[in-house]
């Protein structure tokens, strides 16, 4: 029984459907990672699982409880958390206070949980009376991810969380992702740098025009010829 | 020397006491409007009646204190009465909301559909206001007068020139800065207020992060309701209360939020005082003061006024265009319209 599972997703923004009976799953303190070529619906089932695009078959379930008909902010209640590929940051407040907006709907005392974030992103701690706004494109998405993680999810989405970094900000990211999935957490993620995000991965997902193409572990999709011919580059 | 100083004074008599004033006014007008920007993303039209509304309930509260014989003099009865205009702007502006506007954020509506609903609410007030109260200038201004009077102040430096100082100017000038301090703090500081600067910032994330719309909507109408009240007492105090008057302050008001970069709070205070001292600046007579200052053959033959007072608007008309020419997102960058 998986933590978090999308099972048979069929639906779409209105009109033609994007995703077709695509199931994705994720276990607590695992990676997993949806890769594809472009226009296969990798987001939007990502955001289908999130509860932002409807569906109109299938059903999304979190620790055996089916929260298909949540709202994305009943979601984060019920313990799930999202980081969008755009617009992740409040340019206009500090690092603090965008971690403080992560936790706000805790009302319990936080600081510990904004100490671990520090403590995984060393760097926020340095700039955290600064606006998010002025950070640097991967300190940027570190804010993003800490913001996540302040309300302790137990399932944490990133949608291409190194879309515009540097490879070296890339690797560091990916590292800090391992970290999060190592600490219980089940990490679920769209990635447009396919081959090394299955390399972190547990688990990976194939999507072809919304539909599951290939299911495996990562190492095992690695290694499949097929797989790196049409999907990874050779 | 003296001469200086006779010059220094009578500047600070009519053009920077009046200024500081006025700008408090606007600043607290603007600041009203910003925050609706800011939520709601919509240029409330409405904000100058607003005032006007909620200064109607404090002028006809106070009537009601004087003739039951209530009074703080030496300060203003109307002071008292705020509570009342506060409260009656507030529940309109939800009332309003609540009627009006939500239809229309629930559908997603342009932000010019908006403006122009807006517009329909500010007439609607217009004519309710009028109805009540009437068209015409209601003085409700009573306790002392001045803070500082010309003669005293002459007597005290021995200056030719005297400074006055208003209590409405200096009531004005103390409750702006204790308003926008409390103001920043509660952005600052409390958790609702962060949560609206984040639903400003990043509405979308803003939803992710569990922030409650129809609660910072709901902050929003009620502190634009209560510094536009604020701001038109102060006002009415300051001259005097005229429903038409109200409705052209908006110009102002909307020329110190966007100066100062709309959606931007420090901008908005910043953008009033901005305005008001340009318009003073422009529209007053330097003929008295180039005679203190400068040599005697270059004494003045008119009244070296840049603009007569009638034209008073024509400067946050220019400043506006500049602006939105120049730089639209005003000084502290903050939306463009």
């Amino acid at each position: 029984m998986s933590l978090l599972r999308g099972e048979g997703m069929t639906g779409g923004y209105g009109g033609a459907d994007i995703l077709r009976k695509c199931t994705i799953a994720v276990e607590a303190g695992e990676i997993a990672v949806i890769v594809g070529p472009n226009g296969a619906g990798k987001s939007t089932a990502m955001k289908a699982i999130f509860g932002m695009v409807g569906l109109r078959e299938g059903r999304v379930v979190l620790d055996g409880k089916d929260i298909t008909g949540l709202s994305p902010q009943d979601r984060v209640r019920e313990g799930m958390a999202f980081v969008p590929q755009t617009g992740n940051v409040f340019a206009g407040m500090t690092v603090e206070e965008n971690l403080e907006m992560g936790a706000y709907l805790r009302t319990d005392d936080f600081s510990g949980t904004m100490e671990q974030v520090f403590e995984l992103f060393p760097i926020l701690k340095d700039k955290r009376r600064q606006a998010a706004g002025e950070l640097s494109g991967g300190q940027r998405q570190q804010v993003a991810v800490g913001r996540a993680l302040m309300t302790r999810p137990r399932a944490l989405m990133l949608d291409e969380p190194t879309a515009g970094v540097s490879p070296i900000v890339m690797d560091d990211l990916f590292d800090r992702i391992v970290e999060i999935g190592r600490a219980g957490v089940a990490v679920l993620m769209v990635e447009q740098n396919a081959a090394q995000a299955l390399s972190i991965a547990d688990r990976g997902y194939v999507l072809v025009t919304g539909e599951n193409r290939y299911s495996d572990t990562g190492e095992a999709l690695l290694a499949n010829a097929e797989v790196r011919r049409s999907f990874l580059g050779g | 020397m003296e001469d200086i100083l006779n010059a220094v004074v009578l500047l600070s008599n009519f053009v920077v006491v009046p200024a500081l004033a006025y700008g408090s006014q606007l600043a607290l007008g603007a600041l009203g409007v910003t925050l609706i920007y800011g939520i709601l993303r919509f240029a409330n039209f409405a904000h100058g009646d607003l005032m006007a509304f909620g200064t109607m309930f404090v002028v006809m509260a106070t009537w009601w204190m004087q003739g039951a014989g209530l009074s703080i003099d030496p300060l203003p009865t109307a002071l008292l009465a705020l509570p009342f205009g506060i409260a009656a702007a507030v529940a309109v502006s939800l009332l309003t909301d609540r009627a009006v506007y939500r239809f229309y954020r629930r559908n997603k509506s342009p932000a010019m559909i908006f403006v122009i609903v807006s517009i329909g609410v500010m007439f609607l007030m217009n004519g309710v206001v009028r109805m009540v109260i009437g068209p015409d200038d209601r003085s409700f201004g009573d306790g002392a007068r001045f803070l500082i009077k010309v003669k005293e102040f002459r007597e005290a430096t021995g200056l030719s020139e005297g400074l006055a100082l208003k209590l409405s100017q200096g009531l004005t000038i103390a409750v702006t800065v204790a308003v926008v301090v409390a103001l920043f703090r509660f952005l600052q500081k409390s958790r609702t207020g962060k949560a609206m600067r984040a639903y400003s910032d990043n509405e979308d994330l803003a939803l992710l992060s569990g922030v409650s719309p129809d609660r910072v909507v709901l902050f929003a109408w009620a502190i634009a309701g209560t510094l536009a009240t604020i701001a038109g007492t102060l006002y009415g105090l300051d001259k005097s209360f005229k429903p038409f008057t109200y409705f052209q302050l908006l110009l102002p008001i909307f020329a110190a939020a966007i100066v100062g970069g709309i959606g931007h709070p420090v901008g908005a205070v910043v953008g009033g005082y901005i305005v008001a001292f340009s318009e003073v600046t422009v529209t007053y007579a330097y003929r008295k003061f180039l005679i203190y200052v400068a040599p005697e053959s270059w004494r003045p033959e008119g009244l070296v006024q840049l603009l007569s007072t009638e034209y008073k608007f024509a400067v946050s008309f220019v400043i506006l265009v500049v602006v939105l020419l120049v730089r639209p997102t005003g000084i502290f960058r903050g939306k463009v319209i």
